[in-house]
């Protein structure tokens, strides 16, 4: 059947509030990226004088100098980078087999188990906060990454998605056939589960990773040394360094704001996708 | 003597008990990580908080009972006062626009004529990725207190005199829910518009063929039907904003000033600056105690309305 446009306004008047809006819209969400680089690429007499300078300058090279000066910015940015992939590879791997169990096996207590995790989902993390760091500090692991990658691994809302996943995605007859053949149950979860799902995976994968990437109460909490930082944490000391370079400062958040663009441009689909179908499900 | 038949199904008895007890021990095997973890991760500190929340520590010398004292002390504390009501406020400035807009903006998304839809999208998403870290540094020098200040720039054009923001009753909590506005909207603009494709379109259809105006369209088919999206994003929002922490942090320089303090912020200074860990532990309780109060209410409204639906069915 043909589509029917439907919401079509049939006069010009409609069609031209429409494109004003969105790119007024489009304007005020990408202007601040704009002007961060402007800030970025300027030494500071131009930042501080009035009206602010809209256009880029000469600094670029300068202001990103100053920041390595101030914080070890590819240090912290490695940092996030393992910290945000031990926890997605660990999660996932950790989120499916649970999901694994509570859709496909049959054991005591079962649902009983699925809702007490289901349940956990609602506590706020502030609520457990301090003895969660008096714990991290006996274990001798302040400021080491364990002390977010551990604790990270716990995933209510991973479980709970991919337990919905797998219910739909692998047939029960496959699994019972892989048992009959003599598979053992962790190689069904390994060679019949895992392929079925890797969409699932994408999907939490992202979820998992930006949430973790720029998580900053956390990491501000227990990562104290300097070489323990994550990129936001680093961030942060970085803006509250005492000379207010703000061509410097945002120097730093431009660098660090500009891999997560390219990743987003480049998986756009996938990545507005799965955070929405996260967030419709859950 | 046993038949054929009933060798089998003895094996196939003795096979399928095995295969229970395999699932049981797997299952168990399987969920356990996560229940070790939140063990000493989740439940523990969360009770522990329960009862420290009762004593007088420091997180190094001794604790001492307290009794109700630490949640005397916070409320009696203006300033605790003041971050509840500077986190509600700051929440209902950051969200009830942004959730409007979004809407206004996800029905334009949605329109049959729009071209470039893909780049309009991507542009009004882009926002959400970048990290509320970034955001707050980078408004925190938008909402610049001198008359640089890009703000404060674009207002020196009207002639109105340079705010300073942090010290400014309203101006800090504008600038702090500008920062919340500007990284959520697209994101729950996303949730609208995928709710909206989730309409099917026979319905417009139908409404269109007994005559119904855009108007009515609009508020007989399109907002009923996405009452669940709606719900999902006031309930995120709501437990969002009861936990605004990153943006005043940043946008204060450590300096918690009272004009935007919030909750979390309290409890973050109460804690990891003054080591009060015992009144800290009171916040939390608090905190949880009003996060609670918000899912309760949500979760009886979202399943009224799944009544709702089932009785019409």
């Amino acid at each position: 059947m043909k589509q029917v446009a439907i919401n079509q306004p049939k006069k010009q008047p409609g069609r031209f509030i429409l494109y004003g809006l969105l790119i007024f819209a489009g304007l005020v969400s990408l202007f601040p990226f704009y002007w961060m680089f402007v800030m970025a690429t300027q030494p500071n007499h131009v930042i501080n004088q009035t009206p602010p300078a809209l256009l880029p300058g000469a600094e670029l090279v300068t202001n990103f100098t100053n920041v390595l000066g101030t914080i070890d910015f590819f240090g912290a940015m490695m940092n996030s980078l393992i910290v945000s992939v031990a926890v997605t590879a660990g999660s996932l791997f950790l989120c499916s087999l649970a999901g694994f169990a509570f859709a496909k096996l049959k054991f005591k207590g079962r649902d009983v188990l699925f809702v007490l995790i289901l349940i956990t989902m609602m506590i706020p993390p502030q609520l457990g906060l301090i003895p969660t760091y008096y714990i991290i500090s006996q274990l001798g692991w302040l400021s080491d990454l364990k002390a977010i990658i551990v604790p990270g691994l716990i995933n209510a809302f991973g479980i709970f998605w991919m337990r919905q996943y797998i219910k739909e995605a692998v047939p029960d007859e496959l699994i019972e056939a892989a048992r009959i053949d003599g598979c053992s149950i962790f190689r069904v979860y390994w060679n019949i589960v895992t392929p079925a799902i890797l969409p699932a995976f994408a999907t939490l994968g992202i979820i998992v990773f930006m949430n973790v990437w720029n998580d900053f109460l956390w990491p501000l909490v227990v990562l104290q040394d300097q070489s323990s930082h994550t990129l936001q944490v680093a961030l942060r000391a970085l803006s509250d360094s005492y000379n207010r370079d703000y061509g410097m400062i945002l120097s730093g958040t431009f660098w660090a704001t500009v891999p997560l663009i390219i990743v987003f441009l480049l998986f756009n689909k996938a990545f507005i996708s799965s955070l929405t179908q996260g967030a419709v499900k859950s | 003597m046993v038949s054929k038949s009933e060798k089998y199904t003895e094996k196939k008895a003795r096979r399928s008990l095995s295969e229970e007890k395999r699932h049981s021990i797997a299952g168990y095997l399987f969920v356990s990580p996560f229940f070790i973890l939140f063990a000493i991760f989740g439940l523990f500190p969360m009770l522990f908080s329960f009862y420290l929340a009762f004593f007088k520590w420091n997180g190094l010398g001794e604790m001492t009972y307290n009794g109700i004292n630490n949640f005397t002390i916070i409320f009696n504390d203006p300033i605790f006062w003041k971050s509840i009501y500077n986190t509600v406020i700051i929440g209902l400035l950051g969200t009830v626009p942004q959730l409007i807009v979004a809407f206004l903006l996800a029905y334009a998304l949605n329109s049959q004529v729009l071209r470039f839809k893909n780049t309009f999208r991507v542009a009004i998403f882009m926002p959400y990725v970048t990290s509320i870290v970034a955001v707050a540094i980078l408004f925190s020098i938008i909402f610049n207190n001198q008359s640089f200040g890009l703000v404060n720039s674009f207002l020196g054009i009207f002639g109105v005199e340079p705010i300073v923001f942090t010290q400014s009753e309203w101006g800090a909590k504008i600038a702090i829910a500008a920062m919340i506005f500007w990284r959520w909207v697209g994101y729950n603009t996303i949730i609208y518009l995928a709710g909206m494709q989730s309409i099917s379109n026979d319905l417009y259809e139908a409404a269109k063929i007994d005559g119904a105006t855009l108007t009515q369209q609009l508020r007989y088919i399109t907002l009923p039907m996405l009452k669940p999206f709606v719900l999902f994003t006031v309930f995120m929002g709501t437990i969002g904003s009861l936990q605004i922490f990153t943006e005043p942090l940043i946008f204060f320089g450590g300096n918690l000033r009272e004009e935007g303090i919030t909750v979390v912020a309290y409890l973050y200074r109460d804690a990891f600056e003054n080591n009060f860990f015992g009144t800290a532990s009171a916040v939390a309780i608090v905190l949880f105690a009003i996060i609670m109060v918000f899912s309760v209410i949500n979760l009886l409204v979202t399943n009224r309305l799944g009544r709702g639906k089932a009785r019409k069915a």
